[in-house]
């Protein structure tokens, strides 16, 4: 069988691991196999709940009364219980903090290979995969030994499963069983940023500013732009790293991922490193004074000049126009 | 305080991956080699911690002689010695990695010095395990909080900071531990003329560890398919405004 890791916060379902249950399907028909859908905690009722709708063969809610808070050895140590009375051939989770954090969890406990960011199984024996390298930008084609495989489904490579016609599936609780080593690592709370509406995950349009931009204050005619189009403001890592602008504007593969419906890059170039967090975009603009720019090349429109002229031009003309 | 950073050296590839024609590495020729942006700030991480409560860091990494320079930045920075686990060939896979580092950290042990701290960046670069942190942690018996953008270190304890989807989720755990950190956490500095001139008397040890042979191993690299995008060009500096305008009206983004 195959067993996939549903992850949930306080109940809600996330919805990478939603991507990974396609991934999942897929697996599923190629390989021939049944697919068990797993979750754990105490406070994951809900999730369980709602992911019975997808019909998976089976179900497992792991319980345990350690089980209240996320616990990243407590949550390996119960996957890994599940997979010993299971005997899965492939346990799958999403490429997220958390599933890849626990499946290295069970990987090293079990003396386990395990491939994160998977697009793709090839083929089953010898058992091949194609994952990504670089954030996406490199495919890699590799060879997983050992039982079970313990992959992790890259993000944003599928659409989210939809629940199945009719599918209700029977929930089977599983009790694991621990040691005091399982819950060294203890959560403490949370503290949860005020959610000022459109930020750079949900933004409809980010108007991005990297080297080109030359400064802290240089961004206040991207600031300009943005307010007209109902969008925010976001920058490159040169942007990030010369504190111009904060950490969490970062655009990039150690910053945000966006997918707006436009996004607008003035004076970046186009690294691998910032195309990573953009490739969500439906559309692409680039405003560069430099016609050589990469970022040309992976563009939907392009305009060749300064940004610090361009840009007063647009809103400019914007405003002309009510 | 001892603390131990672990880096991985990675070509800085820019705007385009050349792969070589066996299609088993990237063509290096004209890059440069850097670690990690999260490697980058466990680095200063490492050196602000012993700064603010004293002790020593020591910089490791696994990978050929070159790997050296990825060491000479890190004691350029601040670390005060460095650890080469030299790796010639072929690639080593995450179980294989976390190995000899875990060998190198009990060899350190046995010499009497022990690590309180164990640094890393949450993931790679290139090949992105994002594991290599727990497997190690695993391995020495130790907690392993990851995907850190804060960390404080009193009494004893680690309490760190991870992004959710609403905010911060804050863990804690004991000292001896494993931390894998994010960019965002600091701003690393750049190395100074001084912090170079003085990284060239620093000490780095050259170990040579044992393979056990990869149980993740890497059949091929591949390009991924170009979108095969044709960009629009919508004119010239300040006079292109209005073409952009209708665009951006087509796009019902105004």
């Amino acid at each position: 069988m195959i067993l996939g890791l549903i992850e949930h916060d306080l109940g809600k379902l996330n919805e990478f691991s939603l991507q990974m249950l396609s991934f999942a399907r897929q697996a599923a028909e190629q390989l021939g196999l049944p697919l068990s859908l797993a979750v754990i905690g105490e406070n994951g009722g809900d999730a369980v709940e709602q992911i019975k709708a997808y019909g998976p063969t089976s179900l497992h809610w792991i319980r345990h009364e350690r089980l209240q808070d996320y616990a990243p050895e407590g949550w390996a140590a119960s996957l890994l219980q599940v997979i010993r009375a299971k005997e899965p051939h492939l346990v799958l989770a999403g490429s997220t903090d958390k599933g890849n954090e626990v499946m290295a969890h069970v990987a090293a406990r079990a003396g386990l290979p395990m491939a994160a960011n998977c697009l793709q199984i090839e083929q089953d024996d010898p058992f091949r995969i194609t994952r990504q390298r670089w954030g996406g930008s490199l495919l890699e084609h590799a060879e997983v030994q050992g039982e079970p495989k313990l992959l992790t489904v890259a993000q944003y490579a599928f659409e989210a499963a939809e629940p199945l016609q009719g599918g209700a599936t029977e929930v089977e609780t599983f009790t694991p069983s621990f040691e005091d080593r399982d819950f060294r690592v203890r959560f403490l709370g949370r503290e949860e940023t005020a959610s000022e509406g459109v930020t750079l995950k949900n933004a409809p349009v980010v108007v991005g500013g990297g080297r080109g931009v030359g400064s802290e204050e240089g961004y206040s005619v991207l600031e300009e732009l943005a307010e007209q189009l109902g969008g925010v403001v976001g920058g490159s890592r040169v942007a990030t790293n010369n504190g111009w602008r904060p950490h969490a504007d970062q655009i990039g593969s150690t910053g945000n991922r966006i997918a707006p419906e436009l996004y607008i890059a003035c004076g970046i170039s186009g690294a691998i490193q910032h195309l990573v967090g953009c490739k969500g975009a439906k559309r692409i603009m680039v405003i560069n004074k430099d016609p050589e720019a990469p970022f040309f090349s992976k563009a939907d429109y392009g305009v060749i000049g300064d940004l610090h002229e361009v840009i007063p031009a647009i809103v400019e003309e914007i405003k002309q126009r009510g | 305080m001892n603390i131990l950073v672990c880096v991985k050296r990675v070509p800085d590839i820019g705007a385009k991956i050349e792969l070589t024609e066996d299609r088993q590495g990237i063509v290096t020729k004209n890059l440069g080699f850097t670690v990690s942006p999260h490697e980058e700030c466990a680095v200063e991480e490492a050196v602000q911690i012993r700064d603010s409560q004293g002790g020593n860091t020591f910089v490791l990494t696994l990978g050929p002689g070159a790997a050296d320079e990825q060491l000479r930045d890190a004691l350029a920075l601040g670390i005060d010695e460095g650890i080469l686990l030299k790796a010639e060939g072929g690639e080593w896979d995450p179980g294989e990695t976390a190995r000899a580092i875990v060998e190198a950290v009990q060899a350190k042990q046995q010499e009497g010095t022990s690590f309180d701290l164990l640094l890393f960046g949450n993931e790679s670069g290139d090949t992105v395990d994002a594991q290599v942190a727990v497997r190690v942690a695993e391995a020495l018996d130790m907690p392993c909080l990851s995907g850190l953008k804060d960390l404080e270190i009193a009494d004893g304890k680690a309490v760190g900071k991870r992004e959710s989807e609403k905010g911060w989720d804050i863990f804690e755990t004991e000292l001896p531990a494993v931390v894998a950190v994010k960019e965002g956490i600091n701003l690393p500095h750049f190395p100074s003329l001084r912090g170079r001139m003085k990284a060239k008397k620093k000490t780095i040890e050259t170990l040579e560890p044992q393979r056990s042979g990869p149980q993740l191993r890497m059949l091929a690299l591949e390009n991924p398919p170009e979108q095969g995008k044709q960009v629009e060009m919508l004119g010239k500096g300040p006079e292109a405004a209005p073409t952009v305008v209708e665009v951006l009206k087509s796009l019902e983004v105004l």
